[in-house]
């Protein structure tokens, strides 16, 4: 975000018409934010890398075939942007619509309920009633943590926990396994999360967890208080990907960690 | 007499197949040479292990060549499984990538040293600077032959132009597209000629590094490429220096573990590096920040076995191939039903129908050519009609398909259009990597609407469920992450646009369509 007083490069764009400056290496959507078009997010989160998974902040910009997600985008100079087509809100209620209907989400039984961000967007976005089939996955609770619970129901697979445990708490407790609509979140090596060692129990994942999937036991409907600025508070740990390539031996002296079958 | 274990022979329909050649006695050295297309003497098709003898003696008396027939059996028993090796499946084509399939030994180091590979390597060392090689890819007009057809010239230039160091070469060999087995043949059969490409891009782009990423379904491709990694280094031609030029590439290969999307190159990366193998946003692009965030460049199996081909012919001899921004050779896998099935390289430009009709000589008996599936799970198809489009980047985009890796999947008029784009849908359903929500759930989506739409629309008619559905599909193919989810919904809108009855009045079971 811009700083006042410092004397840093600025880009200049047009977001929605209005031109503004902003620093070098800020992201599209902290422009899009600064020009009063804040855009909607799931798997952003401020403080952790930008994954472009939820595609609710795609954007079209001139010159380029198909729409960018701008928290994945940094700005550049001349960039003229677009956040608010009727295509794109259109895409962005059915991108709401098909999370909906892949998990099982209940608002009246759920312990985030007014303080979910899926909630929100959706009543934000105005997609006030999903049209596809719902797929109703037999997906499981995960209740082994002595303090938390993971309700595999109400996942979205955004990967703010997966990220926040390895870039921020440096544990990397989680990952997302599988594919396709089998994808699911495991803890450790897929075994139950109180088995974890390595879970060090911060509940950092739980904070930034933006539905009701990740939650503090003995909480019931609507009780669950989330804190999505939690990364942007505390300090990275450990940068993805490795900067350094592996030594390089032959291919014929044996390489090293090859699959053998 | 000499038997030797030859790769692919071309015509996959019909192994296992035997060639039977004289040998000419010519200079075995001469590099660069044959790339004029020679075609063997007798084949044979179909053949059981116990015909082995009849062969023997077929060979005898072709070396011998005895005044009169041959007053032998094993000629008519074997008549029936003769095969004309000039047939329009062999005469039309022009195998540059295939040059060499089929005559040389995968695995003898030998046999490909005397079919001239590695002396366009060896050249390039000694006469051109990287940037000639450069400039020389890049007036062949050389494109990305995994799909995108990105030009090739320009990735390795922007590579070249990159200061970070070290610097890494991919041959991508995740080959997944169902009905695809191009690269497979490159790999199983003519290992030492990618290996040459890979040098020759690496050395033209400044890297010392190259992986060889193959899936795990190929045991027969990764098996030659140890091999043949194991024999250049031994042979000098890989590894620290090749030839002594000072300039060297450490190959390393890695097998990939059963995901389709790893063949997505910033997914691939992943795999490489020991991560999840999903696709991410680009940019940056693998030739700024790669494997290990280092300049990278990642190309198909089959454009780096292209590159010793071109360097041998010349830029504008291979540019002179094609039409438009399409140039050069590209080699297909023809399957589906029609007469003669396996792997084709003819030059861009030809028309499909030529490659169908004359190549794989026409539909099967009883059928009718319906469309030709191009481009596999993220491609299209091109109705009968439109057979006489060229083989071009644009001209298939132009039609909603895709050129694709190389699969062409002919179509017969028993198939009906929306069970083949379920399939497929299926099949990207399955493969989608679960990142990004409209490949995950909009493909499964996608897959549910059009099994409703095939049970007769649902509670709210075809007309309605037919609308939810290309809406979903326009939003699927403009904000998935990757190719794979961009390209899931291509068939579905390229049919709607060519077979719409199909979907809208499904024929009743059993008719005739």
């Amino acid at each position: 975000m811009r700083q006042p007083g410092t004397a840093t490069a600025e880009i200049g764009l047009r977001i929605n018409g209005l031109a503004l400056q902003m620093p070098v290496g800020s992201s599209l959507l902290e422009a899009c934010a600064m020009a009063g078009a804040a855009l909607p997010t799931l798997c952003f989160v401020e403080g952790l890398s930008a994954v472009g998974a939820c595609r609710l902040c795609l954007v079209t910009i001139e010159g380029q075939s198909r729409p960018q997600t701008a928290c994945t985008t940094s700005v550049e100079e001349g960039m003229v942007v677009q956040t608010s087509t009727a295509t794109l809100e259109l895409w962005r209620r059915l991108a709401l619509e098909l999370l909906f209907q892949e998990g099982n989400h209940v608002c009246a039984f759920c312990v985030a309920s007014g303080h979910c961000e899926l909630q929100s967007l959706a009543a934000r976005l105005g997609m006030d009633h999903p049209r596809y089939p719902a797929r109703r996955p037999l997906r499981g609770v995960d209740a082994s943590h002595p303090r938390f619970l993971l309700d595999h129901n109400t996942c979205i697979l955004c990967g703010r926990c997966v990220r926040i445990c390895a870039e921020i708490e440096g544990a990397q407790v989680w990952e997302l396994a599988e594919r396709g609509g089998r994808t699911r979140l495991v803890a450790g090596l897929d075994q139950p999360w109180g088995t974890v060692d390595a879970c060090t129990s911060c509940g950092k994942c739980v904070a930034v967890c933006p539905t009701g999937s990740l939650a503090e036991k003995g909480l019931t409907s609507g009780e669950k208080r989330p804190d999505p600025t939690l990364a942007a508070q505390l300090k990275p740990t450990r940068l993805e990907p490795p900067l350094e390539p592996p030594a390089w031996r032959s291919e014929a002296r044996g390489g090293a960690g090859e699959i053998r079958r | 007499m000499r038997a030797q274990a030859v790769g692919c022979l071309g015509l996959c329909g019909s192994g296992p197949l035997v060639a039977l050649d004289l040998e000419t006695g010519a200079p075995a050295s001469t590099a660069p040479r044959g790339l004029e297309p020679r075609r063997h003497q007798r084949l044979y098709g179909g053949l059981a292990a116990e015909q082995a003898s009849d062969l023997i003696a077929i060979a005898r008396w072709l070396v011998a060549q005895p005044p009169g027939p041959l007053n032998n059996d094993a000629i008519s028993r074997l008549h029936p499984h003769q095969l004309d090796p000039d047939l329009p499946f062999f005469r039309s084509q022009r195998p540059l990538v295939l040059q060499h399939c089929g005559w040389v030994e995968p695995d003898s180091i030998a046999s490909a040293l005397a079919m001239g590979t590695y002396g366009q390597l060896l050249r390039c060392l000694a006469e051109c600077s990287p940037a000639e090689v450069r400039a020389l890819i890049d007036r062949s007009g050389l494109r990305g032959r995994g799909g995108a057809g990105f030009p090739t010239g320009v990735k390795w230039e922007r590579v070249a132009g990159e200061t970070g160091t070290p610097k890494l070469v991919v041959a991508n060999g995740d080959e997944g597209d169902p009905g695809a087995f191009m690269d497979r043949t490159v790999m199983e059969s003519d290992p030492h000629r990618l290996l040459e490409g890979l040098a020759i891009a690496a050395y033209a782009v400044g890297a010392d590094r190259g992986v060889l990423f193959v899936r795990a379904e190929y045991p027969q491709a990764v098996a030659q490429l140890r091999r043949a990694i194991r024999q250049a280094e031994s042979h000098g031609l890989l590894g620290a220096s090749i030839g002594g030029s000072g300039v060297g590439v450490t190959v390393k290969l890695r097998v990939g573990a059963g995901a389709y999307v790893c063949g997505e190159e910033t997914a691939l990366m992943a795999a490489v590096e020991g991560r999840r193998g999903t696709p991410r946003t680009r940019p940056p692009y693998p030739a700024r920040s790669g494997l290990w965030g280092k300049p990278t460049l990642i190309n198909n199996v089959e454009t780096l076995a292209a590159v010793p081909a071109i360097l041998a012919m010349g830029a504008e001899a291979y540019r002179a191939l094609g039409s438009g921004r399409s140039r050069g050779t590209k080699v297909f896998s023809l399957s589906g039903a029609v007469r003669h099935t396996g792997l084709v390289e003819v030059p861009m430009g030809t028309s499909l129908r030529t490659v169908v009709e004359e190549l794989g000589g026409g539909s099967l008996p009883g059928r009718r050519i319906k469309a030709v599936q191009t481009g596999g799970p993220g491609g299209g198809f091109v109705p009968e009609h439109l057979l006489d489009t060229p083989i071009d980047y644009e001209a298939l985009v132009d039609l909603g398909t895709a050129m694709g890796s190389g699969g062409l999947v002919v179509i017969g008029d028993d198939v009906a259009i929306p069970e083949l784009v379920a399939h497929g849908l299926r099949f990207c359903a399955e493969e989608s990597c679960g990142k990004c929500v409209p490949c995950r759930a909009g493909t499964v989506q996608l897959l549910t609407l059009l099994e409703r739409l095939q049970a007769g629309g649902g509670d709210r008619g075809r007309e309605h469920t037919l609308f939810r559905l290309e809406e979903l599909a326009a939003m699927v193919q403009a904000c998935s992450l990757c190719g794979l989810g961009q390209g899931a919904p291509r068939p579905l809108l390229n049919s709607l646009r060519f077979f719409r009855s199909e979907y809208t009045a499904p024929p009743l079971p059993g008719a005739a369509r």
